[in-house]
Parts: structure tokens; sequence; C-alpha cells
């Protein structure tokens, strides 16, 4: 057995998966609040990844000017988003707001494509050096700040959600809109603050994985990625998000790893974390965090 | 409806409720012309059996009925001279005016102390922590519980759901039947931490009630109300002493409800609609 290249395959699972995480904390965090299953998530990658690399490219912007405005772009885009699409279509059936932000991913995809055009692209190069050497593994700087930033909002959604007024009103909302109505919170601005921090958060990840990948298409395929993770940690639990996360991270590089050595079918690294999906939801139909009263759809 | 004559009521009140009528889904009337008033500092109480209308009424109050598809097409509320009856909940409760209500309804998944912040969630101000060892001094035992409020019990989230309202500091607040599933000795410190309260902090309450034994004792004045309308009214004094509550509601101690269904439909008929 090959220890080496399954040490590095394993880091290299933990990075990816805590951006998995991240991803899929933003999916749970819209909704927790407000009940919608984002189909666009993925296209929040992309448009955040896409305007960035316009900022950097188009504008030529030092690489942090650039970002933080991506990120301001990014929150007004979610919250405008939530404002005219979504907020008229509360109490209408769950299944039409799902056809809604379906519809909104495809339109995203395509705009985008129109924008930027069809090929991949690479942003300017941001450090200085490509890798660093860490305990004899070889890791690249990208992935170091990749995992900084995924640790740094995780730490930032753990402040927000348990110590700021407004995560408490978030909080308050997702368990009942009438009770946080009756304490003065406005349940729309609500809404339309988890959709600007999913948007922001998102975006994020999206520049982040840019940095590593270039920015293209493959970005959308994030949002449905990341399935696995949401549903695994349970649909409604942002702390099972990011142990959903991790999991599909690691198993991906796994399952690469076993492959390359023994099986040879190619491919596994995709498939794979859909399979132990399956399994997992076998025994624990509504995750590993998940409440029991959530619809599947 | 008649105005207590009794009473020397200084200047105007400062909620009155005009005439409501309330529709919910556009065709299901509840209220048919409630007209109450609740001067400053007191606690007014407003009774009735289950269906009469009573909740229907503190949500029109507090805005809350929108939540429920619910709709005030007649009369009007004026809350301190201003007109609250078309205001969304949240800025109700920014005028000054709190409902606690039924059923407590606490958010079980956040501690004690989680909950009470929300109370003050409409606050900007610096002192919230200081209210919140003003509410653990009113509820001692709120204090050791530093679980998930989920896991209280029934008069502990009572509470705290009172302990909450108090977190916005309001001029009112509207109390939808507190006592409900408690144990008699719960409802007595309840009652008692009520009537403290209002002293204190001269906090105005609205007290919807179906204990009526207790809830006249500690109110200043009463309403009685039954399918959408206000029946009778009077100051404490004057509903102990009434034989038609006495007889409906005091009866036979705490078992009012039972006697009061057993007798409904004749009697009341005839003397009250
Ligand atoms: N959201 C709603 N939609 C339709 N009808 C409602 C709604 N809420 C209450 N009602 C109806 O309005 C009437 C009065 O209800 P309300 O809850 O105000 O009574 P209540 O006096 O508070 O009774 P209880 O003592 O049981 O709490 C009932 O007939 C009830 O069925
Ligand atoms: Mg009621």
């Amino acid at each position: 057995m090959n220890f080496e290249l399954l040490i590095q395959l394993l880091v290299n699972g933990l990075i990816v998966g805590l951006l998995y995480g991240v991803i899929a904390m933003c999916f749970v965090l819209v909704y927790k609040s407000t009940q919608i299953v984002n189909f666009a998530q993925g296209e929040f990658l992309l448009v955040g990844a896409w305007v960035c690399w316009a900022f950097l490219v188009y504008m030529e912007l030092p690489f942090f000017v650039g970002f933080l405005l991506t990120l301001a772009f990014m929150a007004a885009f979610g919250v405008l988003l939530q404002m005219i699409v979504l907020r008229p279509m509360i109490g209408e059936p769950i299944i039409s707001v799902i056809m809604i932000t379906i519809g909104l991913s495809i339109f995203f995809q395509a705009l985008m494509k129109w924008i930027f055009g069809v090929d991949p692209q690479s942003y300017p190069q941001v450090f200085d050096t490509q890798s660093v050497q860490i305990m004899g593994l070889n890791v690249e700087v990208a992935y170091l700040m990749s995992t900084a930033i995924a640790l740094f909002i995780m730490a930032a959604f753990y402040f927000f959600f348990k110590h700021s007024k407004h995560g408490l009103a978030m909080r308050a909302t997702a368990f009942d809109q009438q009770v946080a109505q009756s304490l003065g919170i406005s349940v729309k601005h609500v809404f339309a603050m988890s959709w600007g921090i999913a948007a922001t958060v998102s975006a994020t990840a999206g520049v982040v994985i840019g940095l590593v990948n270039g920015v293209s298409d493959s970005l959308s395929i994030m949002g449905i990625k990341v399935f696995p993770a949401v549903i695994l940690g349970g649909l409604d639990s942002i702390v099972g998000a990011i142990v959903g996360g991790i999991t599909i991270g690691i198993l991906e590089n796994l399952a690469e790893f076993f492959d390359s050595q023994y099986f040879h079918v190619g491919n596994m690294y995709d498939i794979a974390p859909f399979y132990v999906l399956l399994i997992i939801l076998w025994f624990k139909p509504y995750g590993l965090f998940g409440t029991q009263d959530i619809e599947r759809i | 409806m008649s105005q207590a004559a009794t009473k020397i009521e200084p200047a105007k009140p400062l909620l009155s409720v005009n005439n409501i009528e309330v529709v919910y889904d556009e065709v299901i009337q509840v209220l048919r012309g409630v007209s109450l008033d609740v001067p400053e500092g007191e606690i007014v109480t407003l009774l009735g059996p289950n269906g009469a209308g009573k909740s229907t009424t503190l949500k029109a109050i507090s805005g809350l009925l929108k939540t429920e598809n619910g709709e005030v097409t007649r009369g009007d509320i004026t809350f301190m001279g201003e007109r609250i009856d078309s205001k969304n909940a949240e800025d109700v409760v920014r005028s000054g005016v709190f409902q606690v209500m039924e059923g407590r309804r606490i958010i079980e998944d956040m501690t004690s102390i989680e909950n009470l912040k929300l109370g003050a969630y409409t606050r900007n101000d610096k002192q919230i922590n200081q209210d919140i060892e003003m509410v653990f001094n009113y509820f001692p035992r709120l204090k050791e519980r530093t679980g998930l409020a989920g896991y209280l019990s029934g008069g502990e989230q009572q509470m705290l759901a009172i302990g909450r309202a108090l977190m916005a500091r309001p001029k009112m607040i509207c109390l939808d039947e507190p006592s409900m599933g408690l144990s008699p000795l719960l409802v007595k410190e309840v009652f008692e931490i009520i009537g403290k309260i209002n002293k204190d902090q001269g906090i105005t309450m609205l007290l919807v009630e179906q204990n009526a034994n207790y809830a006249i004792r500690a109110a200043d004045y009463g309403y009685i109300m039954e399918s959408g309308k206000i029946v009778l009214d009077g100051t404490q004094e004057q509903l102990l002493n009434n034989e038609d509550v006495k007889e409906f509601y005091l009866g036979g101690g705490n078992e009012e409800r039972k006697s009061f269904k057993n007798l409904k439909s004749y009697k009341r008929r005839k003397r009250w609609l």
C-alpha cells in the first residue's frame, strides 16, 4: 500500500471537505430559515467566481480589493434575488418554489456563458509560491488559504448564531415564524439576510476553488455535489453540514485511492459519495443530525 | 357597551379597542364588535369560554392576526392615541405592546438566556444583561436551568415567556392564558408575580384567562366575552359580586369550566345576550 499517497489524499479530502462543509452550510442556512431547497446554490459559486474574475482581469484590481468588492456585490445579489424573485413566492406550494430555484440555476448558468463565454479561465497569479512543505507533505498555498478561510467562516457562523442579535433572530425565525414576529423580528429581513449571507459565503468558496481550478461551468456542479453532504448531515443541521462535507471530501479521496491502487474502474471519485449516501440513508433516513419531521422531496 | 359608572377614569385609556370585527380567511367572522379599554398601569382581564375569541382579540391588538390570515374589518385599535390596527407585528412591539402567546411559545432549541435576549430584540441599549438579572430576580429558578428551554417544566416555560416579555421593556403586556396547564400552586405563584411586575414596573397588563377566580382577583377591571362579543364588564368588586359570574365562572372553586359548560346555553342566553 502506498501510504504517502494515502495520507496526501486524506489531507486533500479534508481540505476539500471543509469547503464542501462551507457550501453545505449555506444550503442549510437557506433551508432552515426560509424552507427553500435552493437548487441554485452552485450558481452562487459560479457567479461569485466570475464576478471576482472580472474585477481582477477586466478592471485589473488587486486581488483583495476585487475579492472584497465581490463579497459586497454578492451580498446585494443574494438579498435582491430573495426580495424580487422569492419573496412573491411565499405561501406558494413548495414544488413551485423548487421549480423557481431550478429555473434560477439554469438562468444564471446561461447568463454566465453569455457574458464570459464557454471557455474556462484562470485567475491571475495571486501567490508568489505555489506550494510549501508541511511535515513532509506537499501543500499548495491556495489549499492552505482555502482551509484558513473555511475555518474562519465556520467560526464566524458559530459566533453569529450563538451571540449576535441577528443570528439569534434567524434561529428564532427558523424555529417558529409567528413567535419570531411576536418578538418584533421582521421575517422579511431574516429571509433576505439568509440569502445574502448564503450568496456571499458561497462566492467566497467559488473564488477559492477558482484560484485552484480556474473559473468554469464545473463550479455550479458544486451545488449538486454538496447534496450528499447536506443530506448526510440532515437537511436542517449546520453542524451536520460540516460533518457531512468533511465526510464526503474524505470519501471521494479514499475512493480515488483504492481505485487507483486496486480497482482501476475510473471515475470512482465522483460516484462513491453517492453510494455511501444511499447506504447511510438506508439506516438513518433523516441523516446523521437531522430532525425527524422534515419532509423529503 | 356600558362603561363602569363607578369608576373615575383618568383621561384616555392606554389601549382602546373600539367596536372591532375580525374575519379569518376572508369568510369566518370571529369578533362581532368588541370594545374594551385598558387604563394605564392597571391589570384588565378578559374572560370567556373556549372559542369565544379572546386570543383573536389579543392577536388583533398585537398585529399577529395577519400571520393567520385574519383581518380587522371594522372598528379601530388605538394605543397611546395612535392607531395600531393596521400595523404589522414588529411595529406593534416597537410601539410598546408585547404579547405572550397562548401555550408560552418559547424557543425550545435555545437556552433561557438566548430566549431572554431575543425578548430584547427591538432594543438597542446596553442594559440588556442587567435586565436578564432583573428577570432572574423575579424567577430565580430560571437562573439554575442553564440547558435548553425545551426541557423546562410547563411552569418554568411560562415564567420564561413572561420574562422574555419583560426584556422588551414594554408599556403593556398582553398575556394569553398564563395559567394554562399549570398546577394550582404554580398558578398562584405566576399570578403573584404578574401582580408584582405590574406594581414594581408599572407595566399595564391585559390578561386573558379561563381561570376566572384568580384572574378577577388579580385584575382592576374585567370583561367577559362570549361568541365574539363582550357580554359583561365591571370592576373587580362588581364582577366578584355579580350573580352570573359567581354561578358560571366562580362556581365550584377551581371547577368553573365544568359548571359553566353544564349551565351554558339556557341561562346565559336569557340573561346576557
Ligand atoms: N387562524 C384561524 N383561522 C380560522 N379560524 C380561527 C383561527 N383562529 C381561531 N379561529 C376561530 O375563531 C374562534 C375564536 O378563537 P380564539 O382562539 O380567539 O378563541 P379563544 O377565546 O382564545 O379560545 P380558547 O380559550 O380555546 O383559547 C374559534 O371558533 C376558532 O375556531
Ligand atoms: Mg385562546
